[in-house]
């Protein structure tokens, strides 16, 4: 049976690795190499890879970190952020990336959804949403939750399916960072609803909250950072946790 | 030993490359078919879409060459699909090695299946030498719409609302539905099994 995955998220600048990453048993916490690999043997069933760079030199440095990736990491990985063309995927994909993660870009170029799944395949792209909940609704947040718009996630994720997302990203902004737990409803809305596997995103804190999004809201995979950045939950215990209780989880 | 990977328009040839490469292997890609001929071990890799695939093959002649090959072959997620003798996708005719049809996934009528199928599913009833140590029920990444019917030549099962052929193989013919390039330990196990063949 197709397993639920758990995939670590790793923001990276400048090449780097963000966030207070601590480790003991790697030499530099900062290498998003190493700290993938380390995430790879504990059990991680994909990593995503969230390039925060906001400089000129941005696409070059990502592409030869991608290509180091895809050397030493034997699973699978997605790479987004500031992603807006389809040669930025080509170069990408032709680097070793298995998926990409379009947000902003894909919201006001639909179209760029069409490109990518006809020239790549469906299965390469994933459309990232970060959502908010106001006014009674779920709405599309633009420029890593700056910016806000008028449409709700599910429409938009409805029409991006339609146009050939692969996959959906869904991070809820009410939750990211409370580690109050995922949001279920709207994880729950756009997996029973669409045809494409739905990653939850935003609000993990405890082993239960993925019991809680896998079992309540039907997620096919849970995203997490800080977690397992500060090893407040460990991969390993997660997955056996989860095993324990009948989800179906890759050892 | 001399390890090629055919060349073709469909991606993630990089990624067969760079898993060869933490074998300690080194692998040419190729589309010369000299070079392909020489080779003591053939990759024929793939994600993308069939038709197209078939149509590149035929225009570089490497249709035949592939189908004629002694040396062991092994295909991989659409490079497997190719080897069979026909695809749902877009109606195309492929290689026919394995006389096997390949058909989309159908959502049951009272579940909505999730198409393509992407993630890691287990593995049962391995029977190939390409197997070798690797445990019944291991688990591989997948990345399919499409999927091969189970047949005489299946060597590994999987499933996804229906069984299907995780593995096909008939003589020097290894196919993998799986990436074994991206399946951790296990899928590295069963490319250093084919290096050895």
């Amino acid at each position: 049976m197709l397993t639920k995955r758990i995939i670590p998220c790793l923001d990276i600048k400048d090449g780097r690795t963000v966030k207070g990453v601590n480790f003991e048993n790697i030499r530099d916490a900062g290498d998003p190499i190493e700290l993938g690999a380390l995430y790879a043997e504990k059990g991680a069933d994909e990593l995503v890879f969230l390039d925060i760079t906001a400089t000129n030199e941005r696409r070059k440095t990502l592409s030869e970190l991608v290509t180091r990736i895809a050397r030493h990491v034997n699973i699978p990985f997605t790479v987004g952020g500031g992603i807006s063309s389809v040669e930025d995927v080509n170069v990408l994909l032709q680097s070793g990336a298995d998926k990409i993660s379009v947000n902003t870009s894909a919201f006001k170029r639909p179209e760029l959804v069409d490109e990518l799944a006809r020239e790549f395949g469906s299965q390469c792209v994933v459309l990232a949403i970060d959502t908010r909940f106001e006014d009674g609704d779920w709405y599309v947040y633009l420029n890593g939750g700056r910016v806000k718009t008028e449409i709700k996630a599910y429409d938009w994720a409805k029409e991006a399916v339609q146009r050939g997302a692969g996959e959906i990203l869904l991070t809820s902004m009410n939750n990211d960072g409370t580690k109050q737990g995922f949001a279920l409803d709207i994880t729950g809305k756009l997996s029973q609803n669409l045809n494409v596997p739905v990653i939850a995103s935003g609000g993990a804190g405890t082993m239960e909250h993925f019991m809680d999004v896998f079992e309540n809201a039907q997620a096919d995979a849970a995203l997490a950072a800080s977690i397992f950045h500060y090893k407040e939950i460990e991969i390993q215990a997660l997955k056996t946790y989860l095993y324990q209780r009948g989800v179906n989880i890759r050892f | 030993m001399k390890t090629v990977i055919i060349k073709y328009n469909a991606g993630n040839i990089r990624s067969v490359m760079f898993a060869l490469d933490r074998l300690g292997v080194e692998g040419v890609v190729t589309d010369d078919p000299e070079a392909i001929k020489a080779a003591d071990k053939v990759i024929f890799p793939g994600v993308g879409e069939a038709s197209s695939a078939m149509r590149y093959l035929q225009e570089r002649k490497l249709d035949q060459l592939i189908s004629g090959l002694k040396q062991p072959v092994l295909g991989i997620c659409l490079g497997m699909q190719l080897m069979c003798k026909h695809s749902e996708e877009n109606d195309t005719n492929c290689l026919g090695i394995f006389d096997v049809e390949v058909k989309r996934f159908q959502s049951p009528v009272d579940n909505l299946l999730k198409i393509p199928q992407i993630g890691w599913n287990n593995v049962t009833g391995l029977y190939s030498t390409m197997f070798e140590h690797v445990p019944e029920n291991s688990y591989m990444y997948f990345v399919h719409s499409y999927y091969a019917a189970l047949s005489p030549y299946t060597v590994a099962t999987t499933n996804y609302v229906i069984n299907y052929s995780a593995a096909l193989q008939k003589d020097n013919f290894y196919a993998v539905q799986f990436h074994p390039e991206k399946s951790a330990g296990e899928g590295q196990k069963i490319l250093e099994n084919f290096l050895k063949l």
